[in-house]
């Protein structure tokens, strides 16, 4: 057993987190980063953190994943890192020359106390800056919340620092992406399309972290919202945000600086999330939703109805990001399916309540938890006091799998053993299907693994 | 991608390369780079600048000194539960991402799959978390019910001034089993190196000599610094056990913190990864007179050598047979595969920069398919490493790294083993050499290109001079490589392939490099289309 220490039995506790359902906030914040188009990030604190972010990152992606660090020393620690974030600044413009240097903090330069925002602009003081080029800066302390708060600081201190108010205004409309693939940032490129809609994504991570091989590595690839369209920004009708903990900073900003009004949406995962995301994008845009939509949506449905039966009442746990389970669990409970165990390492009460609102109806004995001890092995110990017919979660799992026999299908952040989430989106009526199909082909496989030699089917 | 330079006469000389490199840096920055950069010449003795601070915004390949003790030298151990005292980060990305194997036997504990963190949160940093620290250690200790638990800080810990070995203290009076501490803050040192030598004091004050065990067998061995990647220890485990050897304890592969609480009744310390583990073999002699010497078995010859190395420090005929035996048989497998891979990647050009001493074992391997190495380097490495030990007494210790601890220590008067002093001696007359490592550049051509700390713009230019054929580094350099239509094989992982240590790990290896040198699949890089005139569409949609 990989697991041989897990028991069923289930001790409160308040200190100790074993198998996390989180990981700290620079990571978001550099994910986001690297969805602005020529731009680096830049990690204020020692380099471990800096080293360990990119090779997650590089990791889930197979892709370069660049980044620089203050490189703190025991020095700096006690002194202050004011004087290598300066020398930082000067050495990544002059020898690798990004339009723009996104700044995050860690643990470290926050519990100095490190002022973000006073060094970069000693920096601009001192010409450190070039003519046309730009240091944004976030703070993003690992001790609060997750990676997932890490990414809406970011995306938050992109749209205070270049979003702009005209007086004209723009017929576009701006789109938040809570924390999805670059599959999925061009799914919701395309669906806008479709729509004939004008928008505005940020961040936008597609062909930033699915560049072709072609012989030349790009250190800024061709992908990433322009400076130009976050500036646009403030001139847009109105702003789709999805997903709160991702978004939900960020679009109350831009509402406050420019004075572009937000709905706040779910990530369009599944059927309902999906659906009112659209109409969400066809209020916003003042467009009517065109027939190929309702098709598509169509498509989803009937495969929904199509294999009803292998999904009906199947018991199923997760794991992940607020913003993603609440509509992944809300698509299955629409399929009759059963998510009994759901746990996120990211805080924030609205999180169970939420959770439980979707699922009181029909999973009354679904069991939620978010925050503190929220972890993975928590939600293993329920799984061995009653077990489940499907895991859904990252590549975390798969030693839960593999101990207890269970289906399991990858989804969320890291996924680190598969390739798929880069190249086919999960958002989308046609991401519900590739959900669908996911799900389907793992129940299946255990089937045609299990059943007994006479009762083996050629077709399902 | 043809080759532009001529290597029939040697490696081209690369100062115009150096030159070019240092040209995009500020002038300070150059200045620090260039000593850092050395093209070399085994025939005299040339100075590196290693083991000084990482230049801010340079985009380093290092990591940190809890990377180094937690990640590196405690984590690959089975049975003791490794704490990691701070935010979730550490805790997560140390979670299960270094290959290390362990095979514990059946019924025992085994730690390594799960992740432990005190999770700090910001009243934590504000009231400080050893009330938390401490709940967290009762409830690992209520639920595992482990024999020891190791604490590790994390950057915020120093700074609060949270003190570990204090709560360590505390916990081990009140839970009875072994508690300790380490303070591998993050910012301590300039690397992961600082890392390994905190983790090296800790093992050796708080686990060494703890517990006594009954000889079991003629030739008494620990191997240090060798990690059990992609399962090597396995490998050299098994050709150990063939030869008579007795293993007590790996640092850190596949080990116990129970094998390393007797290691001090071995006969000889084998020191592998001389960077990581070289403290705890010196502290070992002085206080057990267990003498250490360099091995190792990456490569099928050097491995040949290692143990004859090991049997001729034994002087006993029957082992001295029994490894011939299993050096002529292995040997004879690892030569087959040799011959056939040999003509389909001789030639090549590899580079290669890893952490701290695998970017000198490889080369063995590559020179034994006459694969040439033309630029290679450590993120972390030492002088000594670079330039052989006996440097060290001229290595000045810069401000950034003072405060690692150096233990001092002392004779233990009841287990001293003089009959090992005298051996040595005995030996030393004869031209035997212990704790000697002659480094890198001395086994390395003339003009090839030693670089610590290799950056990206670095990394960039090196691809454009050299067109190497193969890049050995980590996952961050991969993708990076892989773009230029190199392919770049990670010595840190293996690829999630090996193992590469020993006979069958030479074999393992050369399979792999006839995999990824003789491969067509490069070629596919350019679409068909690519060099074909343009054809203007006429019945396009738009036409």
């Amino acid at each position: 057993m990989l697991l041989r220490h897990t028991t069923s039995e289930v001790k409160e506790r308040k200190a100790l987190t074993v198998n996390p359902a989180k990981t700290c906030q620079p990571v978001g914040a550099m994910y986001a980063a690297l969805g602005v188009h020529g731009c680096l990030p830049h990690s204020h604190g020692s380099q471990g953190c800096c080293s360990y972010h990119r090779s997650t990152l590089t990791r889930h992606y197979k892709e370069p994943v660049m980044a620089a660090t203050s490189s703190f020393t025991e020095g700096s620690s006690v002194f202050g890192g004011q004087a290598n974030l300066l020398q930082a600044i000067d050495n990544i413009f002059g020898i690798y020359d990004p339009d723009i240097i996104a700044v995050h903090s860690t643990c470290l330069s926050e519990t100095i106390g490190d002022d973000l925002g006073q060094i970069v602009k000693k920096a601009q003081d001192d010409g450190k800056i070039p003519e046309g080029k730009f240091v944004v800066q976030a703070s993003t302390p690992s001790y609060v919340g997750s990676h997932v708060t890490g990414y809406a600081n970011m995306l938050e201190a992109f749209v205070k620092y270049f979003s702009f108010k005209t007086d004209e205004k723009l017929r576009q409309v701006n789109m938040l992406s809570g924390w999805v693939e670059p599959s999925d940032m061009r799914e919701l490129k395309r669906i806008a399309g479709l729509m004939k809609l004008k928008t505005v994504l940020l961040p936008d991570t597609s062909d930033v972290l699915d560049t072709p091989m072609d012989g030349t590595y790009k250190m800024y690839p061709k992908g990433g919202t322009t400076r130009e369209e976050i500036v646009s920004m403030g001139d847009s009708m109105k702003t789709v945000a999805m997903g709160e903990w991702a978004t939900k900073s960020a679009a109350v900003a831009l509402d406050n600086k420019c004075k572009v009004p937000f709905e706040l949406t779910d990530v369009p995962i599944g059927l309902k999330a999906t659906d009112r995301f659209i109409q969400a994008l066809s209020t916003a845009g003042k467009v009517s939703i065109p027939e190929c939509i309702a098709e598509e949506r169509g498509k989803l449905v009937d495969v929904i109805t199509d294999m009803h039966q292998y999904l009906y009442g199947k018991r199923v746990a997760l794991w992940g990001d607020p913003d993603t389970l609440l509509p992944m669990i809300e698509f299955l409970v629409d399929m009759d399916m059963k998510p009994v165990y759901v746990v996120s390492g990211t805080p924030g009460k609205k999180f169970s309540a939420r959770a439980m609102e979707i699922l009181e109806a029909k999973v009354p004995e679904a069991k939620v938890r978010n925050g503190a001890s929220a972890d993975m092995f928590l939600m293993h110990q329920w799984i061995k006091e009653e077990p489940v017919d499907l895991l859904i979660g990252n590549t975390y799992g798969k030693y839960i799998a593999r101990d207890e026999g269970i289906p399991f299908v990858r989804s969320g952040f890291p996924i680190i053993d598969r390739i798929g989430h880069s190249y086919f989106p999960t958002v989308g009526y046609l991401g519900g299907i590739r959900i669908l199909e996911r799900m389907l082909s793992a129940i299946m496989d255990k089937i045609d693994a299990t059943s007994p030699e006479e009762s083996f089917e050629l077709t399902m | 991608m043809p080759n532009k330079i001529d290597y029939t006469n040697g490696l081209p000389d690369p100062s115009k390369l150096k030159e070019e490199i240092l040209a995009k840096y500020p002038r300070k920055v150059a200045k620090k780079r260039s000593k850092g950069m050395v093209i070399n010449d085994p025939a005299q003795s040339q100075e590196i600048g290693a083991n000084i601070r990482t230049i801010p915004g340079i985009i380093t390949q290092r990591g940190c000194t809890y990377a180094g003790c937690k990640g590196v030298v405690l984590g690959p151990t089975s049975d003791i539960i490794n704490l990691v005292h701070g935010p979730i980060g550490c805790s997560f990305y140390a979670w299960l991402t270094r290959r290390n194997q362990t095979r514990p036997a059946e019924g025992e504990p085994n730690f390594m799959t799960y992740a432990f963190s005190t999770d700090m949160q910001d009243e934590n940093i504000v009231f400080g978390g050893e009330a938390k620290l401490k709940d967290a250690i009762r409830e690992a200790y209520d639920m595992f019910k482990p024999t020891s638990i190791g604490i590790f800080s994390t950057c915020p810990v120093g700074l609060i001034g949270d003190d570990v070995h204090a709560v360590a203290r505390d916990m081990k009076a009140e839970l009875g089993i072994n508690i300790f501490g380490f303070s591998c803050e993050g910012y301590r040192g300039v690397s992961q190196s600082a890392g390994h030598h905190i983790a090296n004091n800790g093992i050796f004050k708080h686990v060494v000599g703890n517990t006594e065990r009954e000889r079991t067998g003629k030739f008494q061995v620990n191997l240090m610094g060798e990690y059990n990647i992609g399962g090597d220890a396995f490998e050299i485990e098994r050709i150990f056990e063939e030869c008579g050897l007795t293993l007590l304890s790996t640092y850190s592969g596949n080990s116990t913190v129970e094998s390393f609480a007797y290691s001090h009744t071995a006969d000889l310390n084998m020191v592998m990864c001389h960077r990581s583990i070289n403290y705890i073999a010196e502290m070992m002699e002085e206080k057990y007179g267990i003498p250490w010497i360099k091995v190792n078995f990456i490569g099928a010859d050097s491995t040949a050598k290692s143990l004859r190395k090991i049997a001729d420090y034994f002087g006993d005929e029957e082992l001295s047979a029994k490894v011939e035996e299993v050096i002529e048989r292995e040997q004879l497998k690892v030569k087959a595969v040799a011959a056939a891979v040999k003509p389909k990647v001789e030639g090549k050009l590899a580079m290669m920069f890893v952490g701290g001493s695998r970017a000198h074992h490889y080369q063995d391997l590559f020179t034994e398919l006459g694969v040439r190495v033309v630029s290679a380097g450590y993120e972390f490495a030492h002088r000594d490493d670079y330039e052989g030990r006996e440097v060290i007494p001229n290595i000045k210790i810069d401000a950034d790294t003072r405060n690692i601890e150096d233990l001092v220590v002392s004779k233990d008067e009841e287990n001293f083993r003089d009959d090992l002093v005298a051996k040595k001696a005995e030996l030393e007359a004869k031209g035997y050499e212990f704790k000697e490592y002659k480094g890198m550049m001395p086994d390395m051509q003339k003009n090839s290109l030693v670089i610590d700390d290799v950056n990206h713009w670095e990394t960039e230019k090196l691809i454009e001079f050299y067109k190497p054929d193969l890049f050995c580094a980590g996952i961050k350099e991969k993708y990076v490589v892989q773009k230029y239509g190199v392919p770049l094989k990670q010595l840190h992982s293996y690829d999630y392939g090996g193992p590469y240590a020993a006979f069958g790990g030479a074999i393992n290896f050369y399979k792999e490099m006839e995999r990824m040198l003789a491969t067509d699949i490069w070629k596919l890089v350019d679409a068909p289309w690519k060099n074909e005139p343009e054809i203007v569409g006429s019945v396009t949609v738009d036409a």
